[in-house]
């Protein structure tokens, strides 16, 4: 089974990413941080990552750059999700080797979708 | 609203512009037309009907019209359409039209531009390959309203992010605020006209591909069949058809053959298109309807 990992300090927000998650077919693995994120994916890389950018501890963007330099970092699909909405911070997280963004608020139609442009499903 | 007030709808609506509706979307109509009812200070939907059937109310019947068809559009809404148009279409296409290097399409309910602009995207991206040639993409919608935003070419967040890659967005749209605008080098390859396809659209010329997705799904059978005969004679020889998810051409016409292994693909299918049995009442309906909508 795919496994996605969703990153976020919301609980809330994991809660609900997890609902639209498991009915497109994924195991959830959750972090409330990019540390704790970080941790997990020493221990198993997941297939897809959830990821949100504001964090206490380390922040989303952090840890992208960390996991795309571990061995087998390169293979996680790394979708964004985050109320940074500019310009700017789009094109950081895609130069960071983010896969995809998604912009806060999201719905089940707009993680189908991502989800798909990344072949995920 | 009372079953008179209902029965009165579906017949305006399906005169002016084919939509049919069933015997049980009271909430849709409901749901579209209260706005309407606000707008303009009346108190329900009852008050409505009864302004529609006095005379000179064409901006109210026009807005009543374009309230109950006006859809949802995405960017590469169901993706294999644009798949085909790619791998399929254009590699056919530009072989057979080598020496005049000059492709017609049309967006046949262009909605707000998602579809046309998807397509303008993706020759873009082409760069090189299609260096020299001249795309023409003609986007119609019923509704004039629709194409006046489709013309401005400005999205929400929500809308930008159902389909549109986020490197499509980064290089093909300006961000104000939580609206994002289309670039001006992509608005430009599309243009737009007004049209309702109860009506003669001989007038647009010949094309050789047209999308005409998730449009007939609103028509009865004799309208579909008229619409889908009046576009065969529109399309070129070796031209190409295609249709939204739910649809097909199957026990319609003859004009049009699936093209296997395509989903929603179609070619013309070798016979002359023969007026439907429906069309002539299609069109007297629309006769009786006396003035053109939009």
């Amino acid at each position: 089974m795919k496994t996605c990992l969703v990153v976020d300090d919301s609980s809330v927000i994991r809660k609900v990413a997890r609902r639209i998650l498991e009915g497109l077919g994924f195991q959830i693995e959750e972090a409330e941080d990019g540390q704790k994120a970080l941790e997990f994916c020493y221990e198993t890389m997941p297939t897809a990552i959830l990821l949100d950018w504001n964090m206490p501890v380390m922040d989303g963007y952090e840890f992208l750059r960390e996991l795309r330099k571990l061995p087998g970092g390169q293979a996680p699909k790394v979708v964004f999700c985050t109320t940074e909405n500019d310009v700017a911070h789009i094109a950081r997280a895609m130069h960071a080797g983010a896969n995809e963004y998604i912009m806060k608020p999201f719905d089940k139609d707009i993680v189908e979708a991502k989800f798909a442009e990344v072949g995920l499903i | 609203m009372t079953p008179l007030d209902y029965d009165f709808l579906r017949g305006f609506l399906k005169t002016r512009s084919g939509l049919v509706l069933s015997n049980d979307k009271q909430y849709l109509i409901e749901s579209r037309l209260m706005p309407i009812v606000r707008k303009n200070g009346m108190a329900s939907i009852t008050e409505l009907v009864q302004k529609l059937k006095m005379p000179g109310q064409e901006p109210l019947a026009s807005a009543v019209t374009e309230a109950m068809t006006t859809n949802e559009s995405f960017f590469f809404r169901d993706k294999t359409p644009f798949d085909h148009f790619k791998e399929h279409m254009l590699p056919a296409l530009m072989k057979a039209r080598a020496t005049k290097r000059h492709i017609r399409i049309w967006c046949a309910a262009a909605s707000t531009g998602q579809e046309p602009y998807s397509l303008a995207m993706i020759l873009k991206e082409m760069g090189a390959a299609v260096a020299g040639w001249r795309f023409e993409i003609i986007g119609t919608d019923l509704s004039g309203e629709v194409l006046e935003r489709a013309k401005a070419g400005v999205y929400t967040q929500f809308e930008v992010q159902r389909g549109l890659p986020i490197q499509m967005l980064l290089k093909y749209f300006q961000q104000n605020g939580d609206q994002w605008t289309i670039s001006q080098e992509i608005r430009s390859m599309v243009h737009y006209r007004t049209l309702n396809l109860l009506n003669d659209f001989s007038a647009l010329g010949q094309f050789d591909i047209i999308y005409c997705r998730n449009v007939l799904i609103y028509f009865d059978q004799p309208t579909k069949i008229d619409v889908l005969n009046r576009s065969a004679k529109l399309l070129a020889p070796d031209g190409y058809l295609l249709l939204g998810a739910a649809e097909t051409v199957v026990g319609l016409t003859e004009a049009f053959k699936p093209v296997t292994e395509r989903r929603g693909l179609y070619v013309p299918g070798g016979k002359p298109a023969v007026a439907a049995p429906g069309a002539a009442a299609a069109s007297k309906l629309f006769a009786y309807a006396g003035s053109r909508p939009g």
